[in-house]
């Protein structure tokens, strides 16, 4: 078996595990990172893109809320290629009950989350398709993030940093020696090879998995897997991110991010982060919960439906999953359990993960006698490659506000345009070139579905439909060399349209069963999809099928 | 927003990606630089925002034409989506000179009309000058321009004595600016066959009924434009008594593409649009209520007959057929082109005439094969071009009609 040593071995290639990864590297502290799926498999890809303001939070976790106000400020500087200024509205509806309103603002002054009342007309001239008769909008400064890219440019900046990143690795053992953890057997996925990592720390980043690697180390972590569910409508009927004016629960958020809007959340408790399905209630309550918003919400276009597990720790006794906290929390089992050199970060959401990181790595760094401080509020991320080329700046006008590095919804238009591209699409929906999808094939994507979190193939109204066989192609082009068949060329196919049909099984109605009814001509009628088993096998280093990264949305 | 606002921005939800309207648009066909109604209609639009820079220009070689519409089998109006994200480049990014001047059909008219008329078509003919407008206006020195009046359609029906013969029936003409500028002709022959049939004719005042603003994207004029002859047509739909055009694209434009794309669906616009009429649409309902007179004059001939874009846009069927069809020994043979490329002022433009001219070359290999010297077209932009691509003579088929009954125009 081979052997591996380093000082802090991360498990978990979410936005925390990254997080921690970056900011160990930046001090100079070796570091390796596994991941048992891509970057962002678990919740970190999961969820519907807020950046939070803290508004949510004001009342009911006002330290959360404050953490929140403050990372937002940052995340903004150190990432604006990934984050998109929409804003963000708490209205008042009729079904809501008007006196929050000044609990709210009032909530807000106290936390430190920037607010401001404005008028129904003001917000009804900037979102015409939002309830008219909503009485009060107070705007905060939430906006959408993209935690693909986000999570994708902080690894990048890890690894410049000398971090080592594996994804596609499962922690199947924790190497204790005595009451000390001392490092991990992990298995690579794609080969099957066992390596040993030793390490001085083990970090158990595994958010809504922490509690199953606690136990790999005989600690007792309670993890409350809390299933959140999501629908995506075919494009942004707002775009402000719109919130219910009231205390956090289901289907009272609208994201506008990338060419979508996404209403959330469902908040359930699961048993196990791997298994758990989508309810037909679950979507037709947040359906139900969109029309008090933007009237007519209904009629608009249901691309898909997906759901996330939120990472809540549970500290003691707590009356709902809705009233745990959301801040973070570091463990020390060494005070805590008895147990020596593992740490777990647990708890906490996407827009405070630099937070939760700077924490948790003070207190490793201190423990290493390394004295560097934090730079991750301060040094702007790299972006990736596959994103678009040279990230050039868009010039569309005179404008200097126009000529931006920043996130703005048509800057894949704009850029096809400038290249003359149109012609050079390979999904056609998100507007992916040829060139993209090669870049993320090139930076290592193990399968479709890593392409699609690198490029958004696929995720557009057809789903799928017209890319994935010309993306399948282009993987197998640019991977036959090293031994890629075309008999995983066909699995990764057959992988890729099962995971898109497990989020359109939920919205099959109207215009997305028409696609389905489309994109099931495309590939039982026209290319026989069905024989294709005969002639598919894993493997060529693609990931597919492994159990350990295969089972979510499974019916519960 | 009402369901009719909702059905136009919300179409772009109903795009499977099938790509038939791809396959069947006359412009993508022809050139590289138009990517095809799918990509810049329902796709391009997920990534417009109404308050971000407009991130794309080759919508703008969308002509305008409506087959996409028509062969959608989802019902996406990718042609509004068109028109409106043009609207946006324009409202942004402003208005080119010579797309300003050429939006102006009633302005140039009237300034090209009059006794000075002679001198204004010999420039227009005189390639020099043709070549120098090229150069300074970007008008394609050998695009189709009309042959401006000596004298206007409204004046000779000013200065005309008033049939007095009892009370008749009355009905509205719509002429637009061809008729009033260019050919004063077709709107004396509509008016010889309306009185021919019975009818006194009003000819209340009106501006162009603002397409040319619309398909350049100028809204904020059309929509002047189309409030002021609301107002002036208001009390005759309100006494339904019809309005009748002749020219299918404005008839069209008072019917639905002006309250639709400006998202103007008030009771005042939506009674004018309900009352008017293309006027063989409105022959048509004549004849099945046996009030059309048939006494035709035999003609005997075989016409070739192309159906223009902004008719088939009407979903009236063919009315021209179902009419003229009706005059002993006439035959018409309809083209199947789907366009003949100009899409009133698209294929004037020096960058895009020559898809124009691509995109009509279906249309004029049919009436050339046709042997006739001569073809009937609904649309006056559409005739010239036609004319100016195979030299065949063009007329508006009312022309035809009134020669059927024997009037003199």
């Amino acid at each position: 078996m081979q052997t591996l040593s380093t000082d802090v071995l991360v498990i978990g290639g979410g936005a925390t595990g990254t997080g921690c990864a970056l900011d160990l590297a930046m001090r100079g502290i070796r570091c390796i990172l596994v991941e048992k799926g891509d970057l962002t498999h678990g919740t970190t890809g999961r969820y519907h893109g807020l950046l939070h303001s803290g508004g949510r939070y004001v009342t009911k976790d006002p330290q959360s809320a404050t953490e929140c106000a403050h990372e937002n400020a940052i995340l903004r500087r150190i990432m604006p290629h990934c984050i998109e200024q929409t804003s963000g509205f708490f209205v008042i509806t009729p079904w809501d009950d008007e006196s929050y309103g000044d609990v709210f603002v009032a909530n807000c002054h106290r936390t430190g989350v920037p607010v401001q009342e404005i008028s129904v007309a003001e917000m009804l001239r900037r979102e015409p398709a939002l309830n008219p008769r909503i009485s009060r909008v107070f705007e905060v400064h939430d906006g959408s993030a993209d935690s693909f890219l986000a999570t994708h440019s902080v690894a990048l900046a890890a690894r410049e940093y000398g971090a080592e990143i594996r994804t596609y690795h499962n922690v199947v053992d924790l190497v204790r020696v005595g009451d000390r953890v001392v490092g991990a057997i992990v298995e690579d996925l794609r080969s099957g090879e066992r390596i040993r990592i030793d390490c001085t720390y083990v970090l158990n980043a595994a958010g809504a998995w922490a509690g199953k690697i606690a136990a790999l180390a005989g600690v007792t972590v309670t993890v409350v897997p809390g299933k959140g569910t999501m629908v995506a409508m075919n494009h942004r009927m707002v775009n402000t991110v719109v919130n219910r004016c009231k205390l956090p629960s289901d289907g009272d958020i609208i994201v506008p991010i990338h060419t979508v809007a996404v209403i959330g959340t469902t908040d359930v408790h699961v048993p196990d982060p791997d298994v758990f399905g989508i309810e037909p209630e679950e979507i037709q309550f947040m359906l139900d919960e969109g029309e008090k918003l933007i009237p007519g919400f209904r009629q608009y276009r249901a691309l898909r439906a997906w759901a996330g597990v939120r990472p809540l720790y549970k500290d003691k006794d707590v009356a709902s999953d809705r009233d745990i906290p959301r801040t973070f929390k570091l463990l020390d089992h060494e005070e805590r359990d008895g147990v020596s050199g593992i740490l777990s970060i647990v708890g906490g959401k996407w827009t405070t993960y630099r937070l939760m990181a700077e924490q948790t790595v003070n207190e490793l760094a201190r423990r290493l006698g390394n004295t560097q401080p934090c730079r991750t509020a301060s040094e702007v991320l790299p972006v990736p490659r596959f994103e678009h080329r040279a990230h050039a700046m868009v010039t569309v006008s005179t404008d200097p506000a126009a000529q931006t590095p920043h996130y703005w919804l048509g800057k894949p238009l704009a850029l096809v345009e400038s290249e003359h591209a149109a012609g050079d699409l390979i999904c056609e929906c998100e507007l992916v070139t040829r060139d993209r999808i090669v870049a993320a094939i090139d930076a290592g994507a193990h399968n479709l579905d890593d392409i699609r979190r690198d490029v958004r193939m696929g995720m557009g109204p057809c789903q799928g439909g017209w890319c994935i066989y010309r993306t399948a192609n282009l993987l197998y082009e640019r991977r036959c060399a090293d031994g890629l068949s075309h008999t995983h060329a066909n699995e990764a196919i057959l992988h890729f349209l099962q995971e898109r049909w497990k989020g359109l099984t939920p919205v099959l109605w109207g215009d997305q069963l028409r696609q389905a009814r489309l994109d099931e001509l495309i590939y039982a009628g026209v290319l026989g999809i069905h024989r294709l088993r005969a002639l598919a096998e894993p493997g060529g280093g693609l990931v597919t099928q492994h159990p350990a990264i295969a089972t979510e949305y499974v019916q519960a | 927003m009402d369901h009719i606002e909702l059905s136009l921005t919300q179409s772009l939800d109903h795009c499977i990606k099938c790509n038939i309207c791809t396959s069947a648009c006359p412009v993508a066909a022809v050139t590289d630089v138009f990517p095809g109604p799918k990509y810049v209609g329902p796709q391009a639009q997920r990534f417009r925002h109404a308050a971000q820079p407009v991130p794309d220009a080759s919508v703008d070689y969308c002509s305008g034409c409506r087959v996409c519409n028509q062969v959608c089998p989802t019902g996406v109006r990718i042609a509004e989506l068109n028109a409106r994200a043009r609207a946006q480049i324009v409202a942004e990014r402003g208005m080119p000179l010579r797309n300003r001047i050429i939006a102006r059909s009633g302005l140039v008219g009237r300034l090209s009309s009059g006794p000075h008329a002679p001198l204004v078509n010999f420039t227009l003919n005189f390639a020099p000058a043709r070549w120098i407008i090229e150069r300074v206006m970007g008008i394609h020195r050998h695009a189709p321009l009309p042959k401006a009046s000596t004298y206007t359609f409204r004046r000779w029906f000013k200065r005309r004595k008033p049939a007095t013969n009892g009370r008749r029936p009355q009905v509205v003409y719509f002429h637009g600016c061809s008729t009033n500028y260019y050919e004063p002709h077709v709107g004396k022959a509509a008016i010889a066959v309306l009185e021919h049939l019975g009818f006194e004719v009003i000819v209340p005042p009106q501006r162009c009924c603002g397409l040319p603003l619309l398909s350049n994207g100028d809204f904020p004029a059309a929509q002047s434009h189309h409030e002021y002859n609301v107002a002036q047509l208001l009390p005759y739909a309100r006494a339904g008594i019809p309005i009748v055009g002749t020219s299918t694209s404005c008839t069209l434009t008072l019917k639905e593409e002006a309250p639709e794309l400006l998202g103007l669906h008030g009771d005042d616009i939506r009674a004018v649009a309900a009352g008017t009429y293309d006027i063989f649409e409105f022959l048509r309902d004549l004849h099945q209520q046996g009030r059309l007179r048939t006494d035709f004059r035999p003609i005997e001939r075989e016409l070739p007959y192309h159906p223009p874009c902004q008719l088939r846009a009407h979903r009236i069927g063919r009315p021209v057929l179902d009419v003229l069809g009706l005059i002993p020994g006439l035959r018409l043979r309809e083209s199947r082109a789907e366009c003949c490329g100009i899409a009133g002022t698209y294929g004037l433009k020096r960058e895009k005439y020559q898809i124009a001219m691509d995109v009509g070359k279906p249309l004029f290999d049919f009436v050339r094969a046709s042997g006739q010297d001569l073809a009937l077209c609904d649309s006056e932009t559409c005739r010239w071009q036609i004319s100016g691509a195979t030299g065949v003579a063009t007329r508006h088929p009312i022309e035809i009609l009134a020669e059927a009954y024997g009037l003199s125009v």
